[in-house]
């Protein structure tokens, strides 16, 4: 195995067409797998230098560099506003401390592990996902995004730089999971977003083969006798289904409280 | 395979060289290839953090951290703490408090707990035992780390008071 490590983004690019090539962000994903041997790269290009992280807010959207850290995310002032909350929210309970001083949002999608948070909230939030390769660029939603366990839209040959979130003035978000008390990871996690206008979603994750929206235009607590849910020797599917509720109704009731300014 | 190569990096605030292969992690160029055994391999698996060091002052895995991405940054391991033969405060604390039976998990401890008190110079207990969830300790049960990150708190601002 090589390790590059390009100067600017579009030598990344260039570095990742070559057959078998990975990008290395924190490493916090990628290493682990590859201790494991299931990803055996031939090279890695080493991203994490490149200037690809940041918070930046315009009047109608959050644009989150993928380098961004947990870290960063949890202690952004940006995101102290209730229709961001959940991604300051989330990122804080991600791992432990040197975890979220590394791992990345581009990275941990571009994984797309099942259980892990960050998924629903991108779903809930209503992302785009920015893919740049050496062709060219294009935005996918978050919906689109995410396909099964550990796989995803992304290319072989395209990097994540950039996730967009659209602000909704006035709304609320929150996330809330149950976790395994070991490893940290989501048995039951849900992203909740609720508007002034009424409308409200929720997208679970640790439920399945990967995160996904709840559909429904009332309560999406409503859909969950109808979600497709696995279970495990941690949680049955009939607890799993119990658990996503009891998240769900916690994270919806909590986005509330933001949106309302009565939390806390 | 690629061939080994020389890596510059800065450690406890030396520049050192060493020889690595691209795969090559981080714990294993200290201890292996530095003789820095003071950061330990406990887990392996990014759990455990009795390999945590430092790199531009924030707590990683040196487990989970290629030798080559530390490359330009400054690594502190627990060898860079006391100076001059006298104990950094945070190490005093653990001593004075019983912060450690076997001191398996303790450079772990006292480097995350390091970056905590840069960032909260006087954390209450559940931010500290927030901040330790990455360090296992298997000997004392936490309370008396606990203790110890508190004192070492008092200290290193009463330390700048002075």
């Amino acid at each position: 195995m090589e390790h590059v490590r390009p100067s600017t983004l579009d030598e990344a690019l260039e570095g990742l067409a070559a057959p078998d090539a990975k990008a290395l962000a924190g490493g916090q994903s990628l290493l682990p797998v590859m201790k494991l041997r299931i990803v055996r790269p031939s090279v890695l290009v080493d991203i994490g230098r490149l200037e690809l992280g940041g918070v930046h807010m315009s009047e109608n959207e959050l644009r989150l560099g993928a380098l961004t850290t947990w870290d960063e995310l949890e202690s952004a002032q940006e995101l102290e506003r209730p229709a961001l909350a959940a991604l300051a929210e989330c990122a804080s309970g991600i791992g432990d401390l040197q975890v979220r001083n590394r791992g990345t949002l581009g990275g941990s999608l571009a994984h797309a592990d099942p259980a892990s948070d960050m998924p629903a909230v991108v779903l809930a939030l209503g992302a785009q996902i920015v893919l740049r390769a050496a062709t060219g660029e294009r935005t996918v939603s978050a919906e689109e995004f995410f396909l099964g366990p550990f796989t995803t839209a992304l290319g072989p040959a395209e990097l994540i730089t950039e996730v967009v979130f659209p602000l909704v003035e006035g709304s609320g978000s929150a996330y809330v999971k149950v976790e395994h008390p070991a490893s940290g990871f989501a048995l039951a996690g849900a992203a909740a977003v609720v508007r002034p206008d009424g409308g409200q979603s929720v997208a679970l994750t640790g439920m399945g083969g990967q995160a996904f929206l709840l559909a429904s235009d009332a309560n999406p607590v409503d859909a969950l006798p109808d979600a497709e849910i696995y279970g495990d020797r941690f949680a049955p599917v009939e607890y799993r289904r119990h658990l996503a509720g009891v998240v769900a109704r916690r994270a919806l009731d909590r986005a509330r409280e933001r949106m309302e300014g009565t939390d806390e | 395979m690629p061939a080994a190569r020389q890596l510059e990096l800065v450690i406890n605030g030396e520049r050192r060289s060493v020889e690595v292969e691209p795969r090559t992690l981080l714990v294993h160029a200290l201890r292996d290839g530095l003789g820095l055994t003071g950061t330990h391999v406990g887990c392996d698996t990014s759990q455990c953090g009795a390999c945590t060091v430092l790199l531009d002052g924030r707590a990683v895995k040196s487990c989970t951290m290629l030798a080559v991405q530390a490359e330009g940054a400054e690594v502190t391991t627990i060898e860079g703490f006391a100076r001059n033969d006298e104990l950094h405060p945070i190490q005093r604390a653990f001593v004075e408090h019983h912060g450690l039976q076997c001191g398996f998990c303790t450079p772990g401890m006292i480097l995350t707990a390091s970056d905590l008190l840069t960032r909260a110079p006087d954390p209450d207990d559940a931010t500290i035992r927030r901040a330790l969830r990455g360090n296992f300790c298997r000997c004392t049960g936490y309370q008396s780390i606990v203790d110890s990150v508190r004192a070492a708190a008092t200290a290193l601002r009463e330390g700048e008071a002075a």
